[in-house]
């Protein structure tokens, strides 16, 4: 890639720092330069994301029809897996799985909660209402 | 406390430690391609079975933590590094290096790492920073994909250094074991080294997941997902693709614009008119990454999405797998 073709499309990485990019200039040396971000990653990125979004208003839902505990919410919002919250956590997976029933998810003691927020990085009140504001 | 300590940005987290850790000793000679291309860090892999965010898992580079073993290695640098089970170790470990005046790269998980942008955000375990000093609670934090030094406070460099999943950091630290300066000997023999390992692991690997055979395993396999995803799945599955080609650490085309760059800067230790060759078809290579991009693009934007499409698609694989091939062929047979 010559240095004058290293696209500078605005990404949301850009508005916090440029990334080096490896090209040549006109004699066909290597050298580095900044860029601001590529359409075509940028793309990547939100079709990534839409996809995540999609599975959390999903898990919410659930959640809402009382087919799930908050837990699936969380998971989803947070893009954890049972082996990674049982990391986290260090709750067996199959106990994971169980909490993700709405009535064992209820009779939780605050210990085990805390566990769960700490985990999500929210409060225990946020993880019970689902309600949690993030920039 | 502050270490004299330089930050330097880089495209790649674990070349660019590397080279800003050794850049005292080797006198800045170790650039950030130097250090990519001794330590062998170009590699292609599609694991099949496994799925990374709900899609395929497909690797550019070699695995975490390779770049910097390898590259002091070959070098005759020892190594020191170290995980732990307690977080009250790892960060007692941590101040004492600092405090011996030895800045010391961290591998750390970025889903919770506060300076990166949230969308970038995922449980991706295998980044690599320097930590340099230490002011009140802050951390001194040089991370090579950042234009400037940043910070974090202990507790929050201390959960990314404990962050959980695939590839858990466990608070590793590593660092070069002496600072005995390094000889333009000592990268000649080096850059031959790294040259050899890379050819092995892009040419030698059984099977068709692993190096040049695994990007035409990748190839065939695309012409495939249409019919058996759905175009929407498909989609999703090229857009990983793309990050993993393109996203922060590679410096454009799949690593392979900073391969070609190593060898340029290869020739100027060991003069060699196939290493400028060989460096002109990595160039090839990474535009040809770049424009499967493009097509895999129009795809997941829903501009296309025809058989066709994701034939045109698969066919730059096999191109680009030829083309890499042929270049290491050339690597490999190099007459020191």
């Amino acid at each position: 890639m010559k240095q004058e073709n290293v696209p500078q499309d605005l990404s949301s990485l850009g508005k916090i720092t440029k990334e080096v990019c490896y090209a040549t200039d006109s004699t066909g040396k290597y050298v580095t330069t900044l860029s601001d971000g590529w359409d075509v990653k940028i793309k990547a990125l939100d079709v990534a994301w839409e996809e995540i979004q999609g599975r959390i208003a999903q898990a919410k839902q659930k959640v809402l029809n009382g087919e799930a505990s908050p837990l699936l919410f969380f998971m989803e919002l947070r893009l954890m897996d049972t082996s990674i919250v049982a990391d986290y956590t260090g709750f067996w997976k199959w106990q994971i799985k169980r909490h993700l029933k709405p009535d064992v998810f209820n009779k939780l003691s605050e210990k085990e909660l805390e566990k769960y927020a700490e985990a999500f990085n929210v409060k225990v009140a946020e993880l019970k209402s689902m309600d949690v504001h993030e920039d | 406390m502050k270490i004299d300590f330089e930050h330097g940005q880089a495209a790649h987290c674990e070349s660019g430690v590397t080279s800003n850790l050794l850049k005292k000793i080797s006198n800045g000679k170790i650039t950030e391609p130097l250090a990519f291309g001794i330590g062998a860090g170009l590699f292609f892999v599609y694991v099949p079975l496994i799925k990374i965010n709900n899609g395929p898992a497909i690797a550019f580079r070699s695995m975490p933590g390779f770049i910097f073993n390898r590259t002091c290695k070959s070098l005759g640098i020892p190594v020191v590094q170290k995980k732990f089970s307690s977080k009250e170790k790892a960060e007692a470990a941590l101040m004492e290096s600092l405090e011996a005046g030895q800045p010391v790269g961290a591998q750390v998980g970025v889903y919770y790492l506060s300076y990166f942008p949230k969308e970038y955000r995922f449980h991706f375990n295998a980044h690599n920073l320097i930590v340099f000093g230490k002011e009140g609670d802050n951390y001194l934090i040089s991370d090579p994909i950042m234009e400037h030094a940043t910070t974090l406070t202990s507790y929050e460099l201390e959960r990314v250094r404990f962050a959980k999943g695939a590839l858990a950091p466990k608070g590793q630290l590593y660092y070069p074991g002496n600072q005995m300066p390094i000889t333009d000997d000592q990268i000649r023999q080096a850059i031959k080294n790294g040259i050899k390992k890379n050819a092995f692991t892009m040419l030698s690997i059984p099977g068709p997941f692993a190096g040049v055979s695994g990007i035409s395993y990748t190839g065939r396999k695309i012409k495939t997902w249409r019919d058996k995803l759905g175009i929407k799945t498909a989609g999703l599955y090229l857009a990983q693709l793309v990050r993993m080609q393109e996203e922060i650490g590679t410096g454009g085309g799949g690593f392979r614009y900073i391969y070609a760059a190593f060898l340029q800067q290869a020739n100027d230790y060991l003069p060699n008119a196939d290493l400028l060759k060989a460096s002109e078809m990595f160039t090839q290579a990474g535009d040809l990454w770049r424009t499967a991009a493009v097509q895999a693009a129009g795809i997941y934007k829903g501009r296309i999405g025809s058989q066709d499409d994701f034939n045109i698609m698969g066919d730059y694989l096999l191109e680009i797998a030829e083309i890499e091939k042929k270049a290491f062929t050339i690597l490999k047979n190099i007459k020191w």
